[in-house]
C-alpha cells in the first residue's frame, strides 16, 4: 500500500520522528492560541517556505495534499465577506492553513516504520498497566494487509452483480462483504493460533 | 484473543475500504461516503470495547500516514482540519453503539442496531465533529450545525442500512456478532 511519506528526500526525513510531532504539537498550540493577523501571516509564509525549500516537485505534492481544505476555505471567507469581518477571517483561514499544512510535512517527511517506532516506544511502557503492545503491532500489520485484499473482494463482488443486473449494486453487496471479512478474520486468527499465536510471533521476533 | 484482534483488525480494514467506494450523491448534491457505515458496524457487531479499539485502530493507521479516509485523505493533517471533531468522535460514537446494543437485549436486532447507529453514529459523532468545526473555523455552533445539516439525511440512511446489515450477519453469521455473544 502506498503511504503518504514524499519520495523525495529532505534533510527533514533524517530528524527523528518523535522531535518532529513533538514540535508539531508546540506549533499547533501556538497557532491555536495567536488570534492576531501578523503572527498567523508569519507562520503561513514560514510554512510555505518549508514547502518550497525541498524544490518544486515536493512542493507540488505538499499542495496536492492540503488543497483538500479549500472548500472550507472558500466557505470562510465567503463568510467574512457578507459579514465584513476580515481580520478575523484572515486569521481563521491563516491558521487552518498553517495548522494542516504543518502536520501534512511531518506526515510527508516521516516513514510509516519510523512512526510504528514511535508506536512501540510510546506503548511499550504501558505493558506493565496491561495493553498488550504486541497484540497492536500485529493488528497494524492486518489491517495494510487486509485493506487491498477486502478492496479487491469488494470489487469482485461488483463485478458478479454487474454480469447478473443492469442496476447498480448499492449497498446490497456490503452484505456479502461484510460476511467475507468476518469468515476471512476467523482464517487468520486460526493460522495464528496454529503457529503459536500472538505471544510466539513476539519471542520469534525478539531472537 | 487471536481472534479479537484478527476480528478488530479486520473491521479497522473494513471501514478503510468502505471509504474507497466511491461516493454517491444524494438527490440534492450533497456526496455521501459508505466509510461512516463501517464506523456503525463496528459498533453494532463488535461491541462497546472492541469496537471501539477498531475505530482507534483506523484512526493511527490514518495517522501515521496512510491515506484511509473517504477520498485518498490521510496523515497528520486531518487531525488538525476543520473536520478532525468527526474522527474524534467516531470511535465515542462507536462505543456508545456498542454499549446501545449490548444493553438492550430485547427486541428486534434490526431496529435496536438501527437506533444505535442513529443515537451513536449521528446525534454523537454530529456533536464532536460540529463542535471541532465550530472551534477550528470560529463559527459559532449554531452556525456550525446548519453548515453541516445537509449530511445528516445521508447518514440516516446509512444507520438503517446499519440495522439491516447487522440483523442479516446475525442470521448469517452469529457467533461474530460479538455485540450479540
Amino acid at each position: 500500500m502506498i503511504s503518504l511519506t514524499s519520495p523525495i528526500r529532505t534533510r527533514a526525513h533524517e530528524w527523528p520522528a518523535g522531535v518532529k510531532l513533538l514540535a508539531l504539537a508546540v506549533a499547533t498550540a501556538l497557532l491555536f492560541s495567536a488570534r492576531t493577523v501578523m503572527p498567523q501571516a508569519l507562520a503561513f509564509a514560514g510554512m510555505v517556505v518549508l514547502y518550497i525549500l525541498p524544490g518544486p516537485e515536493f512542493a507540488r505534492a505538499g499542495w496536492r495534499s492540503v488543497r483538500i481544505i479549500w472548500p472550507f476555505v472558500v466557505l470562510i471567507v465567503l463568510w467574512h465577506l457578507v459579514t465584513a469581518d476580515y481580520a478575523a477571517g484572515l486569521v481563521i483561514v491563516l491558521r487552518m492553513i498553517t495548522a494542516v499544512g504543518l502536520a501534512n510535512l511531518v506526515t510527508m517527511t516521516t516513514s510509516l516504520s519510523e512512526f510504528i517506532a514511535v508506536i512501540r516506544w510510546i506503548t511499550t511502557p504501558l505493558r506493565r498497566f496491561g495493553l498488550r503492545s504486541e497484540a497492536l503491532e500485529v493488528a497494524i500489520a492486518l489491517v495494510i494487509r487486509f485493506t487491498p485484499v477486502l478492496v479487491e473482494k469488494g470489487h469482485g463482488l461488483r463485478l458478479a452483480w454487474r454480469a447478473r443486473s443492469t442496476r447498480r449494486a448499492g449497498w446490497r453487496i456490503v452484505l456479502p462483504f461484510t460476511v467475507q471479512a468476518l469468515d476471512d478474520a476467523d482464517h487468520v486468527a486460526e493460522a495464528l493460533r496454529a503457529r503459536g499465536g500472538l505471544q510466539a510471533m513476539q519471542t520469534n521476533e525478539n531472537k | 484473543m487471536e481472534r479479537n484482534v484478527t476480528l478488530i483488525a479486520l473491521f479497522a480494514a473494513l471501514i478503510a475500504a468502505l471509504g474507497l467506494i466511491p461516493p454517491i450523491a444524494l438527490g440534492f448534491g450533497v456526496p455521501i461516503t459508505a466509510q461512516s457505515l463501517g464506523v456503525m458496524l463496528c459498533g453494532t457487531v463488535l461491541g462497546a470495547k472492541r469496537g471501539t479499539l477498531a475505530v482507534l485502530l483506523f484512526l493511527l493507521l490514518v495517522a501515521i500516514g496512510l491515506p484511509l479516509l473517504s477520498g485518498g485523505r490521510g496523515g497528520l493533517g486531518v487531525f488538525a482540519g476543520p473536520t478532525a471533531g468527526f474522527l474524534v468522535g467516531f470511535p465515542i460514537g462507536a462505543f456508545v453503539i456498542g454499549l446501545t446494543v449490548e444493553k438492550m437485549r430485547v427486541g428486534n436486532l434490526a431496529v435496536i442496531a438501527g437506533l444505535a447507529a442513529m443515537i451513536g453514529g449521528i446525534v454523537v459523532v454530529y456533536l464532536f465533529g460540529i463542535l471541532g468545526f465550530s472551534f477550528v473555523t470560529g463559527k459559532g455552533v449554531g452556525a456550525s450545525t446548519t453548515i453541516m445539516a445537509p449530511f445528516i439525511p445521508g447518514d440516516v440512511i446509512k444507520a438503517i442500512i446499519a440495522g439491516v446489515l447487522t440483523q442479516a450477519l446475525y442470521k448469517a453469521r452469529p457467533a461474530s456478532v460479538l455485540s450479540r455473544a
